[in-house]
């Protein structure tokens, strides 16, 4: 009996172990579905900012399975995505990473969301050569430390709000300004800083406050007071949606006046929405906006995108759902030039990549970012209590002016 | 330009100003827990989740369309019920055990607290809108939210009439019984158990209060409960367990130094000066005791 039984696991055994390598060689595309894997923060810190990574994801797989899917030899095949949920910890990401490529065997990643996470998924993706395209990673560092198999469809984070000091020494006269920051520190805005210190060098700019803020931080009192008593030209304010909040509910109380406030997050953290009129003429970097005028076959335009998002999921995309989406349309664009499941010629053809969607070009430079897309400058406007964000640069999509010098707090209403 | 506060001396006063109005309302939070920690010895890793749970009451208030302000009265009488059944359903089965076992059990609650939040409210940051304006004093060179002045009125007025309440009631006789010699207030005809619920739920309520005044002078999130737990935890190192009076000036006091460090050593450094102060502190009471032969418990 004692033997059967032995031999009876043993068979079990053998036939689980083949079907695990069975199915882990062939899961990559399963009968008429290429499967990628992702990894999401659905809870925890990021769950909000996850979902609207899901929902663009989703959006994108629907949209390019019903208007034909991904060619690949003569055969059409459709999109499908594993998702797990990462609880927002860099490393159960990880964690999860190793899973869906070793058990589910999955051979094409979808990023997180969110740099931490991308920075805890990236080194699993590359030690075993999977191509990963991700959309909410940002953070310099992503892309300097050599990967092969990371593209990002995202400005990185340097970029945010350079153009912001580009558009204040413009006001300026083409003469240099007077700088005052204040970053969170964690990795994201922490490039940001990077980039204004790099555009203060270039424009012959002067920082004059560089404050870095805690995380625990929930009070930036002392550096507005500081602020107030050196009257700079320019603001810049990086702190996630917690700094865009506490930043315009501290400025508004303490009536700081300054000529031009720069910040990351806004549409995020909801600024119009939250804080109405006291947010206006903040100026807010973005990676998207839906009246830019970029197009592809799949969206059509950003608006058309929009309308569409929102009957869907019932609220208006906020740029990191547009840039999931945009994730799927490169990952078919590189399927169909391939023309093969192989990774490495995936791979091959994701570098190739050079194309247009409605989120913006995309064509990713040597550390695997996205070279081809300028970020873009909102500013929120109000009209009595209604408040909207409004492109103003570049000049090109600019929807409105751009309203310089912000008036004084006695002088508004 | 770390030095500019010597420079402009009108920074020196809103620093000061803004360094005790904050003072006050995190003394408030410490309060609580210097009360619940010396009746039933415990050390409620919880705290700023409680706080955070009573903003968000007074959040969603806010969101009906009524004025959080009536956070302060609303959200104390919430959360006392939450404390209370809290402390039926966990607190109870730690409560004479050691003060490891209460820590974990209130960290564990602090998680499941911290999800709850997530799941319900969301994991946005939010803000609710006083509109109260601003006092601007010394020909507007500094600014002091009503906001902020407001809730350090309130967290007095809360504490002052808790102080009475302690004194003069039955409830509050008997919470200071216990808190001397829990042993001795039993054989006395004290129901512990009822004054352990009790205080816990009074701390909670101070929390409810606390956390309806953050909803409008900084921001919530279902994850920023910690920096409140620690910053109490230090008040009442500090200050010693029942002793108000020196919870009030250990709150203002580490205000007042957490605003300077900024000023003086840079906002980078801010919390790590408060924690050197918190470790100076501890090895100098340590210090102290060890000349009078008696030990910190």
């Amino acid at each position: 009996m004692n033997k059967i039984a032995k031999l009876f696991v043993t068979f079990i055994s053998a036939i689980t172990l083949a079907l695990v390598s069975f199915t882990s060689s062939f899961a990559k595309v399963e009968g008429e579905y290429i499967v990628l894997g992702s990894a999401i923060s659905l809870t925890g810190k990021y769950s909000s900012n996850g979902v609207h990574t899901q929902n663009g994801y989703n959006m994108a797989v629907d949209r390019i399975n019903k208007m034909g899917g991904v060619e690949v030899q003569g055969k059409k095949y459709k999109f499908e995505i594993i998702y797990y949920d990462d609880e927002s910890n860099p490393k159960r990401a990880a964690q999860l990473a190793e899973r869906l490529i070793k058990q589910d065997g999955v051979h094409y990643m979808l990023g997180p969301y969110s740099s931490g996470l991308t920075k805890a998924i990236a080194p699993v993706t590359e030690k075993y050569k999977i191509p990963m395209v991700e959309a909410n990673g940002a953070s310099r560092s992503l892309f300097t430390k050599g990967y092969k198999y990371l593209f990002a469809v995202l400005s990185p984070a340097n970029q945010y709000l350079e153009v912001a000091i580009d558009l204040a020494v413009e006001k300026n006269g083409g003469k240099g300004v007077k700088i005052a920051q204040a970053f969170e520190q964690d990795a994201f805005s922490q490039d940001v800083r990077l980039g204004i210190l790099d555009a203060a060098k270039r424009t012959g700019s002067e920082i004059i406050i560089d404050d870095k803020l805690p995380k625990e931080l929930n009070d930036m009192a002392a550096t507005l007071a500081k602020v107030k008593a050196v009257k700079p030209d320019v603001l810049v304010v990086s702190g996630h949606t917690k700094g865009a909040l506490t930043a315009i509910r501290q400025i508004s109380e303490m009536k700081v006046d300054v000529p031009m406030l720069a910040m990351t997050h806004c549409d995020a953290a909801k600024l119009s929405k939250q804080h109405g009129k006291k947010s206006e003429f903040a100026l807010c970097a973005s990676q998207w906006h839906k009246n830019l005028s970029y197009k592809d076959k799949f969206f059509g335009s950003g608006k058309k995108y929009a309308k569409d998002f929102q009957k869907e999921f019932g609220y208006d995309p906020p740029y990191q759902s547009a840039e999931s989406s945009a994730a799927l349309l490169v990952f078919k664009d590189a399927f169909e030039r391939a023309n093969s499941f192989d990774r490495d010629a995936v791979r091959d053809a994701l570098v190739d990549t050079e194309m247009q969607t409605f989120y913006g070009n995309i064509k990713f430079g040597p550390g695997g970012q996205n070279v081809a897309k300028p970020m873009i400058l909102f500013q929120v406007r109000c009209k009595g209590d209604d408040c909207e964000n409004r492109v103003v640069a570049p000049t090109k999509w600019a929807s409105d002016k751009f309203y310089h010098p912000i008036p004084k707090w006695s002088e508004r209403s | 330009m770390d030095f500019l506060i010597f420079k402009a001396p009108m920074l020196m006063v809103q620093a000061s100003l803004d360094g005790i109005l904050l003072g006050i309302l995190f003394a408030l939070i410490a309060y609580g827990m210097a009360l619940q920690w010396g009746v039933m010895n415990i050390i409620n890793i919880a705290q700023g989740d409680l706080v955070i749970l009573g903003g968000y009451i007074a959040y969603t208030i806010y969101l009906w369309g009524i004025h959080p302000a009536w956070g302060v009265i609303i959200s104390p009488i919430i959360m006392f019920f939450v404390g209370w059944a809290l402390y039926k359903l966990v607190i109870n089965k730690v409560v004479d055990r050691d003060l490891f076992i209460s820590i974990l059990a209130t960290f564990g609650i602090a998680i499941v607290f911290q999800q709850l939040m997530n799941f319900i409210f969301g994991a946005d940051v939010v803000v609710a809108q006083s509109e109260y304006g601003t006092t601007m004093l010394f020909d507007n060179s500094v600014t002091l939210p009503n906001s902020k002045i407001f809730s350090a009125f309130i967290s007095v007025l809360y504490a002052i009439a808790l102080v009475i309440y302690m004194r003069k009631s039955k409830l509050g006789r008997a919470i200071r019984a216990t808190a001397q010699n829990a042993r001795a207030a039993k054989i006395l005809g004290v129901d512990t158990e009822k004054v352990y619920a009790a205080t816990f739920g009074i701390n909670a309520a101070l929390c409810g209060i606390a956390g309806a005044l953050i909803s409008i002078t900084l921001t919530l999130h279902p994850y920023v409960g910690l920096p409140y737990t620690v910053r109490s935890f230090m008040i009442v190192i500090v200050a010693g367990l029942g002793n108000l009076p020196a919870v009030a000036v250990s709150g203002m006091g580490l205000g007042l130094f957490e605003e300077f460090a900024d000023y003086i050593l840079g906002t980078e450094f801010r919390i790590g000066a408060v924690f050197l102060l918190l470790v100076l502190i501890l090895v100098y009471r340590r210090f102290k005791l060890s000349k009078k032969r008696e030990y910190l418990k």
